[in-house]
């Protein structure tokens, strides 16, 4: 099929691809821009680990089309920190082992970013809910919760 | 996946024009569509992205009831104060539906439109017959493993379960879904599979779904749903229940009750026989379980799935009871 041009921001910066209709965001970020932070696990849309935000919700990029994230704004785990310094949640995760193999953990931390930002995060109880979109088949999660709970106690004070 | 051609729409006019054309399908949120084209079940010549359109976003909500835009999507209608307060049952459905990301990507549009779960209908290379697929090839889930298919509503055709939580509470409580000037019950939209399991909505081609309108009441102000899975969350339902009531004068007495189960039909499948049967009748935990047994009336189990026979009417019942708690 047709390559269509594609403008992409994405963590603040324009990208112009040429693109088949069908590549998802998920292959445009990982496959033509290097951005290989978003990672991909089950491309089924089941498992989390391809979480970015598009206009500031958190989102799957591997059942997102590129050309429909067109005129959106995109962030992805790469563009979280701020000259050289972690995320909060990024330092949380750190700080409490957050993870394993960590194949999981970008897609971890986006989806906990955007938890905190919705007001999702306000008990261990909400937490386990809203973040139930992220699967570690490591078996992190009590330390994922713990991350969570540490970054929007952070967030509130 | 195999490739398309990308078309953005510019408006809800034109968009119902080029997704009138031969393998040509409307694009929304993309949780099922995409995936599905993925898995070889859905192979579109041609897309048209809708979610660019202006104004079909749009969540009212006021006495007489609740008109949602078909591209508002399924985490702002949860969230979303009127919703939560005048119809709890849907606010619930929704979030106890899928993921947040998905929740943020999915639109209530296509919410209607999702496609069952039946994992030989999701998996062509493996299993080629499937009449929902192909008209006429066979069912392969007819004596294979059956845990997840549907006791009520299924025919000799196809046995898949509709997999959705939001168009149960919506068959509860009456709302009807608007295909630009028409409008139709939600409950007449999700056909029965019959002959025809290829067709599973009452839309033709050239509509487009554009709103779903969901009429005010008492019992839907006073409403759950209950959803049992095998998993805490992130599931879908083994067996769930939309349920609304409203008590006369004196608190006890059933004035109103809806009743529409999830996760053990093949449509969100409301059960009327339930309600009568206790509409009128003081509230009573005995009562209510042996009128909850007639919500599985003509079920039929494939061996595997004999269990959501059991559980369907007390999910009823649980629902019902934790209502009436709370007068």
């Amino acid at each position: 099929m047709t390559k269509i041009p594609i403008h992409l921001d994405i963590n603040g910066h324009r990208h112009e691809l040429q693109l088949e209709p069908r590549v998802t965001l998920l292959d445009a970020l990982r496959e033509r821009l290097g951005l290989t932070g978003t990672k991909k696990g089950c491309d089924h849309g089941q498992c989390g680990a391809c979480t970015v935000h598009v206009d500031g919700e958190r989102v799957l990029a591997c059942l997102t089309l590129a050309a429909q994230a067109e005129g959106r704004t995109i962030t992805t785990i790469e563009g979280l920190a701020r000259e050289g310094e972690l995320h909060p949640v990024q330092a949380a995760f750190l700080e409490q082992d957050a993870f394993q193999c960590g194949y999981c953990t970008s897609g971890q931390i986006m989806s906990a970013v955007a938890c905190i930002r919705e007001g999702h995060a306000g008990s261990d109880e909400e937490i386990r809910e809203y973040m139930a979109g992220n699967l570690c088949r490591c078996g992190a999660y009590p330390h994922i919760v713990a991350a969570v709970r540490q970054a929007a106690l952070e967030a509130a004070s | 996946m195999r490739d398309f051609s990308y078309l953005r729409a510019t408006s809800a006019d034109a968009a119902r024009q080029a997704a009138a054309l031969p393998g040509a399908m409307l694009l929304a949120g993309g949780t099922t569509l995409i995936d599905l084209a993925k898995c070889g079940v859905a192979a579109p010549d041609t897309l048209v992205d809708i979610t660019h359109l202006k104004g079909l976003d749009k969540i009212e909500v006021n006495e007489r009831g609740a008109t949602i835009g078909a591209l508002a999507r399924m985490s702002h209608v949860a969230d979303h104060a009127g919703i939560k307060s005048r119809f709890p049952a849907v606010s619930e459905a929704l979030w106890q539906a899928a993921s947040a990301q998905l929740r943020n990507m999915a639109t209530i549009g296509g919410n209607l439109m999702q496609r069952t779960r039946c994992p030989y209908f999701r998996d062509p290379s493996n299993f080629p017959a499937c009449n929902k697929r192909e008209p006429g090839s066979g069912c392969s889930a007819i004596g294979g493993v059956t845990r997840g298919h549907a006791v009520l509503g299924a025919s000799d055709a196809c046995i898949a379960m509709y997999p959705g939580d939001l168009a149960v509470a919506l068959v509860a409580f009456d709302a009807t879904v608007h295909l630009g000037e028409r409008k139709l019950l939600v409950d007449d939209f999700f056909l029965r599979p019959g002959a025809t399991p290829d067709r599973e909505h009452a839309i033709e081609p050239g509509e487009m779904i554009t709103a779903v309108e969901i009429p005010g009441s008492a019992a839907a102000r006073r409403s759950t749903y209950l959803k049992i899975r095998d998993r805490q969350s992130y599931e879908f339902a083994a067996a769930s229940a939309a349920v609304g009531i409203e008590f006369e004068a004196d608190g006890r007495t059933i004035r109103d009750l809806r009743v529409a189960l999830g996760g053990v039909a093949t449509k969100p499948w409301r059960a009327r026989a339930v309600e009568d049967a206790l509409k009128g009748k003081v509230l009573e935990p005995d009562a209510v379980r042996a009128a909850s047994r007639l919500a599985v009336e003509g079920a039929v189990d494939h061996g595997a799935n004999h269990y959501k026979i059991e559980l369907a009417p007390r999910v009823v019942a649980r629902a019902i009871l934790k209502l009436g708690e709370t007068v």
